[in-house]
C-alpha cells in the first residue's frame, strides 16, 4: 500500500529509535529532582510505549500490505520451491530503505572512508521491532513493581531506554559499521546494567567477565567489517549484496587480499563476523559469561539476556545471511549443536532458578544457530521471536518467585503453586511452549528447525546427522530439566518453612506483563502452514536472501523440494515421542520417586560432576586467558611505571636543570654587571671624595695649585 | 733698566710664594691673615716696581704715580679686609673656642 512509498516509514522508525535515547536523557539530566525520584518510571514508560505502537504500525504495514515478490509466483501457501542457482541471485522481498527517499546522515567522510547512516526495514527488520520494543515495554512495566524502593529506582530505567535505544539502533540501523557501534553500545548497557548493584561482591565481577567476554568476540567482529570493507569498498549492507551477487553472476571480482580466492576470502570474514554473535549469544565456549551476567536485576535478565540482546548475535547472522558460505554456515550449524547440548546438559543439575534458565536460554541460542547454520533461516528468526516471549516470561515469574521468597535457590523452595496462582500459571505455560508440546508457539518454530536439521543431514555422511540427532535429543533434555525447574518451584512440600509463609502474590505491575507473555506463547503464530497473514506464513514472511556467498563457493544449494505434510508430521511425531520421554524421566525421578534425583545422581555421578561444574570452562579460561591477561597488565604497569614515569619525570628534571643555570647565569652574569657598575661608582666616588677636606687650607692650596698650572700652560701652551 | 725691574719681580715673587705658603700651613688664624697680607703686599710691590722702573717711568712723564696710588689702594683694601677678616675669626672663635682653622672641616664628607 501507500505506507512504505514515501519517507514515512522512516520516521516512524527514528521516533522508534530516537523516544528511548530521550526518556534516557530525561531520567539522567533529572534524576535528582523530585518528580523523577517519585515517579522515574513514567517517561520511559510513554517512550516505550510509543515506541511499541510504531512498532506495530510498522510491522502491520510490512506483515500484511507488503509481501515477498517470490510469493506472487505460488499458488498455494506453500513454502516457494527454490529455483536453480543460476535462475535468480535477485533479492525479490520486500525492503524499503530510507535511502531512497532521501533519508540518510553521513556520519564519517574523509575522503577515504565515508560512512552513511540509513534505516533499512524489511520483514525481518519489522518483525524483530515488535519483538523488541514490545519485551522492552512489558519489561518495563514489571521493573516498576520489582525495582519499587531500589535506591537507584529512576537510573534503572535510564538504563534500560538506553538499552532499548541500542538495540533499535542495531536492529534498524543499515550500515555494517553502526551496527558494530549499536553492537558494543548493547554491551556497554549490558554491562552497566548487570552492575546495577555494584555495592553488591558479585555483580562487578559479572559485570566485567560479561564486558570482557563480549569484547572478545568484538575483535574478530571487527576484523571481519574491516575484511569487508577492504573487499567491497563500503560498509552499507545492501551495496555489499548488490556487489556480491554481480559477483556471483560473474560480473565482478573481489581483490585479491593475501593471494586467496573470493571464496576463501568470504569463508574467512565470515568466521569472523560470527566471532561476534559467539560471544554475544553466548554460544560455546564464548558462553561463559551469561550464568554469571544473572547476578543482575531479573528484568535485566529477562530483557536483554533472554530476549532481546543475547538475540542480536542471531539477528545480524540473519541480517548477513547471503554472505555466509556453506563452510562457514557448517560451523555456525557445528557451534550451535554444541551450544545446545553442552548448555542443556549443565542445566540439568543446577540449584539456582535463575541459572538453570540462563543455561536454558543458552541452549535455545544454540539451537537458533543450528537452525540457521543448516539452513533454516525463517525457523531459526521464527524461533528467536518465540523464544524471546516465552523466555521472557519464564524469567519475568523467576523474578516474581525471588520477589516472594527472596532467594534464588531451589533448595530453598517448594510448593509455591498455591501462594503464587498466576506466576505459576504463566511460568507452566511457558515452560509448555519452550519445551515444545504441540499447539504451543514453541513447538511449531523447535519442529521447523529439526525439520531443517533433517533435511540438511539427510543422505549417508553421519557427522551431518549431528545437528538433527542433537535438535531431537535436546528437547527431551530441555522437557526434563524446565519439569524439574517447576517441580522444584512450584510443587511438592515447601522446604523452607519461613520463607513459605511470607511469600505472597506480586502486585499488578509484575504479573500483568506475565500474563501478555503467556498468552503470545501459546497464541501459536502460524502452527500449521495456515496462511495468517493475508496469505503468507510465517516462514516466507521470513524469506532468507538469495544464497549468494554459497553460488560463489562454488555449492549453490540444492533445491529443496517441497516435502510436502510429510516431513513436518514425522517430525511432529518424533518431538511429541521426544517430549513423552522427558516427561517420563522427570515423572520417574521427581514426582515417583523411583528412583529419586538422589540416586539419579549416584547413578550418572561423573557426568554430574562435568555438568555442575560447567565442564571446567571457568577454571580453563582462569588458568589461560585471565592469567595472561593478569601477567601482561603486570608487565604493562611496570613499564608504565619505570619508563614512561621515568621519563616524564626526567623532562621535569632536564627543565629543572635548565632553570638552574639560567638562573645562575642571571644571578653571575646580569646581576654582577649591574654590581660592577655600582662597585665601580662607589669606588670613583670615594676616590674623589678625598678632595673634599673639609679643611680651608687645602681648598686654599688646590686653588693656588691650579692657577700655577694654567699659568704655566699659557706660558708655554700658547 | 730691566734688569733691576726684573729683580723687584723675583722679591714679588717670593713675598707671593711665601704668603702663599704661610696660608696654606699655619694653623693659627691670626697667622693665616698675616700670609694674605704679605700676598697683598706683593702685589704693591709689583704695581710700585712698574711704577718707579717699568715702560711708564721712562716715557716723557717721568715716574708715574699710578702704582703708587694703588699700593696706597691695597693698603686700605687690605685695612678693610683684614677688618672683616677679624670679624670671621671673632665669630669662629665664638663657635669653636678655638682659632685653629682646621677646625671648621665639616663640609667634608
Amino acid at each position: 500500500m501507500d505506507f512504505f512509498h514515501d519517507a514515512t516509514p522512516g520516521v516512524y522508525a527514528l521516533a522508534i529509535l530516537l523516544l528511548p535515547l530521550a526518556g534516557f536523557l530525561f531520567n539522567a539530566i533529572t534524576f535528582r529532582s523530585a518528580f523523577t525520584r517519585a515517579k522515574g518510571h513514567v517517561v520511559p514508560l510513554i517512550t516505550i510505549g510509543v515506541a511499541l505502537f510504531l512498532s506495530l504500525s510498522i510491522f502491520k504495514h510490512a506483515a500484511f500490505d507488503e509481501r515477498p515478490a517470490a510469493h506472487e509466483a505460488t499458488s498455494e501457501g506453500e513454502a516457494p520451491v527454490h529455483e536453480g542457482a543460476a535462475a535468480s541471485l535477485a533479492d525479490l522481498r520486500f525492503r524499503w530503505s530510507s535511502r531512497d527517499h532521501g533519508m540518510s546522515a553521513t556520519v564519517i567522510d574523509t575522503g577515504a572512508l565515508k560512512v552513511d547512516a540509513a534505516i533499512a526495514i524489511d520483514h525481518l527488520t519489522a518483525t524483530m521491532l515488535v519483538v523488541v520494543t514490545l519485551v522492552a515495554f512489558l519489561v518495563h512495566l514489571y521493573s516498576v513493581g520489582y525495582m519499587h524502593g531500589d535506591p537507584r529506582f529512576s537510573r534503572f530505567f535510564a538504563f534500560l531506554q538506553l538499552f532499548s535505544f541500542s538495540m533499535l539502533g542495531l536492529v534498524l540501523t543499515d550500515n555494517l559499521l553502526l551496527l558494530f557501534c549499536f553492537w558494543e553500545l548493547v554491551g556497554v548497557c549490558s554491562y552497566f546494567l548487570i552492575g546495577f548493584w555494584f555495592e553488591q561482591e558479585e555483580p562487578p565481577k559479572a559485570s566485567i567477565k560479561a564486558f570482557m567476554t563480549n569484547r572478545f568476540g568484538d575483535v574478530g567482529f571487527l576484523i571481519g567489517v574491516l575484511l569487508v570493507s577492504r573487499l567491497f569498498g563500503t560498509f552499507d549492507l545492501s551495496e555489499i549484496q548488490a556487489k556480491l551477487r554481480a559477483v556471483a553472476e560473474g560480473q565482478a571480482h573481489l581483490p585479491a587480499l593475501f593471494g586467496w580466492t573470493e571464496a576463501t576470502l568470504l569463508t574467512v570474514a565470515g568466521l569472523c563476523l560470527f566471532l561476534g554473535p559467539m560471544a554475544k549469544s553466548a554460544q560455546v565456549p564464548l558462553h561463559v559469561w551469561l550464568p554469571d551476567a544473572m547476578a543482575g536485576p531479573t528484568p535485566v535478565s529477562a530483557l536483554i539476556h533472554a530476549a532481546t540482546m543475547v538475540a542480536a548475535g542471531v539477528y545480524m547472522v540473519g541480517r548477513i545471511y547471503f554472505f555466509f558460505t556453506p563452510f562457514v554456515l557448517g560451523t555456525i550449524a557445528v557451534v550451535g549443536t554444541v551450544t545446545a547440548l553442552v548448555a542443556a546438559t549443565i542445566g540439568l543439575v543446577h540449584n539456582n532458578i535463575k541459572k538453570v534458565l540462563a543455561y536454558s536460554t543458552c541452549s535455545q541460542l544454540g539451537y537458533m544457530m543450528l537452525a540457521l547454520g543448516v539452513g533454516g533461516y525463517a525457523a531459526g528468526l521464527f524461533h528467536l521471536y518465540t523464544h524471546a516471549f516465552f523466555k521472557a516470561c519464564l524469567f519475568l515469574g523467576a523474578g516474581s518467585v525471588i520477589h516472594a521468597v527472596h532467594t534464588e535457590d531451589l533448595r530453598l523452595m517448594g510448593g509455591l503453586r498455591a501462594k503464587l496462582p498466576v506466576t505459576y500459571k504463566t511460568f507452566l505455560i511457558a515452560t509448555l511452549a519452550l519445551g515444545g508440546v504441540p499447539f504451543f508457539s514453541g513447538a511449531f518454530s523447535k519442529e521447523l528447525i529439526v525439520e531443517h536439521a533433517i533435511q540438511w543431514g539427510a543422505g549417508w555422511n553421519v557427522a551431518r546427522w549431528l545437528p538433527a540427532i542433537v535438535a531431537i535429543f535436546g528437547g527431551a533434555l530441555t522437557f526434563f530439566y524446565m519439569l524439574r525447574l517447576v517441580y522444584l518451584t512450584f510443587h511438592g512440600a515447601p522446604r523452607d518453612a519461613h520463607r513459605f509463609d511470607h511469600a505472597h502474590e506480586s502486585p499488578g505491575s509484575m504479573t500483568a506483563p506475565l500474563v501478555v507473555l503467556a498468552a503470545l506463547s501459546i497464541f501459536s503464530v502460524d502452527w500449521l502452514p495456515i496462511p495468517l497473514l493475508r496469505g503468507m506464513t510465517m516462514p516466507e514472511l521470513l524469506a532468507p536472501p538469495p544464497p549468494l556467498a554459497s553460488v560463489i563457493a562454488g555449492h549453490p544449494p540444492g533445491s529443496h523440494e517441497a516435502a510436502g505434510l510429510m516431513l513436518p508430521f514425522l517430525v511432529l511425531v518424533i518431538s511429541v515421542l521426544v517430549l513423552v520421554a522427558g516427561y517420563r524421566l522427570y515423572q520417574q525421578t521427581y514426582k515417583r520417586r523411583a528412583p529419586g534425583p538422589e540416586a539419579r545422581v549416584a547413578q550418572f555421578r561423573p557426568l554430574h560432576t562435568a555438568f555442575s561444574r560447567l565442564y571446567w570452562f571457568d577454571e580453563f579460561y582462569e588458568a589461560t586467558i585471565v592469567r595472561f591477561g593478569r601477567a601482561a597488565a603486570r608487565i604493562l604497569t611496570a613499564f608504565d611505571v619505570h619508563a614512561i614515569d621515568a621519563a616524564v619525570n626526567g623532562v621535569g628534571t632536564a627543565g629543572e636543570a635548565t632553570a638552574r643555570i639560567w638562573g645562575a647565569f642571571d644571578r653571575i652574569v646580569v646581576d654582577g654587571l649591574v654590581n660592577l657598575w655600582w662597585h665601580a661608582s662607589h669606588a670613583v666616588s670615594r676616590a674623589l671624595r678625598r678632595v673634599q677636606t673639609g679643611n680651608l687650607q687645602d681648598y686654599l692650596a688646590f686653588a693656588v695649585g691650579g692657577m700655577a698650572l694654567v699659568t704655566l700652560m699659557f706660558l708655554f701652551l700658547s | 733698566m730691566d734688569a733691576i725691574l726684573a729683580r723687584y719681580f723675583f722679591v714679588g715673587a717670593a713675598m707671593f710664594l711665601l704668603g702663599i705658603f704661610t696660608m696654606v700651613s699655619r694653623r693659627n688664624a691670626i697667622y693665616v691673615l698675616m700670609g694674605a697680607e704679605l700676598i697683598l703686599n706683593a702685589a704693591a710691590l709689583n704695581f710700585v716696581a712698574f711704577a718707579r722702573y717699568g715702560a711708564a717711568a721712562r716715557g716723557p712723564a717721568g715716574a708715574a704715580l699710578d702704582g703708587s696710588m694703588f699700593a696706597i689702594f691695597i693698603v686700605i683694601l687690605a685695612a678693610a679686609e683684614a677688618a672683616v677678616a677679624l670679624g670671621i675669626v671673632l665669630q669662629l672663635y665664638q663657635h669653636f673656642p678655638s682659632i685653629d682653622v682646621s677646625k671648621p672641616n665639616r663640609l667634608s664628607d
